[in-house]
């Protein structure tokens, strides 16, 4: 067991828990922010994605001690209160989702790409979500949204 | 996971320390090999000594005529880092094309060369580039550095610090990614340095190798004619649900056609 401090969301949070914990059930079991979904146990379908210190990682292949001390950002701290993030939005206006279980992880992986590449082309989207699957959509939406949100932001 | 005990080692120093008085403990850099193979019980460490956020590992420069990187640079910094790009563009696009992105976010060069998965992008720019290995102890040259599959010339505990590589007059990878997972079905990496023309290829065998026909055949005329008539033999390589040996041996030669067709604006 050891002590992890962490900035969750703004928010200070601080909790004893074992070596083994990986960042994904840290955050899922023992802070209960369930949005960060577990899709696969192999480290390839990009669901538990986070951003550590401002990076999008996936989070269920980290180790809760290796993001201690660090500034982590989940999809529950996106939106501004009522407003959604322009990501989000866009997720929501072009129907970018169906089952939605993949949906926190690849906004957080599209806030990420859109940080590196304010104005990606659709080639380069595709690149930049090679690490998250979806299973329902076909990604078309998925790349629409990216687009929208793209101008939103700009 | 097996239960195992976390240490973020504070220096170098104290990395060795702990790796050197602890029964089975591994080292953890960017862990995006580590942290699967433990995931799947593959592994069982008693303790992992966390050295991917010293500063003292981190870095890009050129030394003397050299591009020296620090083990601990995650892919995404050397992918995107205006002196890679400027010096050797063929190691930025590799590391452009590591996984994914949340992998290029998290990996590290120094893990990567340290694991040697037969699959893996960077050996084949530390083998083609004729880099050097500098670990806490000494350097060591690609050519005596990879042994075969995840085996490497470090001994037990050995930190590698940092990759140099000469700058070479052109350079170039080519990459046929296994679709799933990202790794290289076969990937090649050409390098035309000061005397010499190299060529490392990395997922076709059981580790990265030197296709030295090719090497010859472009040291005499750096041209895809040159490489049109050679073939690589598919003894020895690998051979699985993904690609035969024969497919791959074939996917060297048209990967190894396409980055020299990259650098002299040829057909492959």
């Amino acid at each position: 067991m050891a002590k992890v401090e962490m900035t969750v969301n703004g928010r200070k949070v601080s909790h004893e828990v074992e070596d083994r914990t990986l960042l994904v059930d840290f955050l899922r079991d023992t802070l209960r922010l369930t949005g960060t979904h577990v899709g696969c146990d192999t480290s390839q379908c990009g669901c538990c994605t986070v951003h550590v210190n401002g990076r999008a990682v996936k989070s269920c292949t980290m180790l809760v001690g290796q993001a201690n001390g660090a500034e982590v950002l989940t999809i529950e701290g996106l939106a501004e209160g009522e407003k959604l993030h322009p990501v989000q939005q866009a997720f929501t206006e072009c129907h970018a989702l169906q089952c939605g279980f993949c949906t926190p992880g690849m906004i957080m992986a599209v806030v990420g790409l859109l940080k590196d590449n304010p104005a990606p082309s659709d080639d380069e989207i595709i690149h930049g979500l090679e690490g998250n699957l979806c299973r329902c959509t076909g990604y078309i939406n998925i790349i629409k949204a990216v687009k929208q949100a793209a101008q939103a932001m700009a | 996971m097996y239960p195992l005990t976390y240490r973020r080692a504070q220096s170098l120093a104290e990395a060795r320390e702990l790796l050197a008085h602890t029964q089975d403990a591994k080292l953890l850099a960017g862990g995006m090999t580590l942290i699967p193979t433990l995931k799947q019980r593959l592994a069982a460490p008693s303790m992992v000594v966390d050295i991917g956020q010293l500063a003292e590992l981190r870095g890009i420069a050129m030394k003397g005529e050299r591009l020296v990187i620090g083990a601990g640079t995650r892919h995404a910094d050397v992918a995107g880092s205006d002196l890679v790009k400027q010096k050797i563009p063929a190691l930025a696009q590799l590391a452009s094309q590591v996984g994914d992105p949340q992998v290029r976010n998290q990996g590290t060069l120094g893990g990567s060369v340290a694991n040697n998965d037969p699959a893996a992008d960077y050996p084949s720019a530390v083998l083609g580039l004729g880099a050097s290995i500098q670990t806490l102890q000494r350097e060591i040259a690609a050519d005596d550095y990879f042994r075969g599959v995840f085996e490497t010339a470090l001994d037990p505990g050995e930190i590698i610090t940092a990759v140099s590589f000469p700058v070479p007059s052109r350079a170039a990878y080519a990459k046929f990614a296994q679709p799933a997972s990202g790794y290289a079905m076969t990937g090649v990496f050409v390098a035309e340095l000061d005397k010499s023309v190299r060529v490392a290829v990395t997922g076709a065998g059981p580790g990265v190798f030197r296709w030295k026909e090719a090497e010859q055949a472009l040291g005499r005329n750096f041209s895809v004619a040159s490489l049109q008539p050679l073939a690589v033999s598919p003894d020895g390589l690998n051979n699985d649900l993904h690609a035969s040996a024969e497919y791959r041996a074939n996917l060297v030669a048209v990967m190894a056609r396409r980055a020299v067709a990259s650098l002299t604006g040829e057909n492959a």
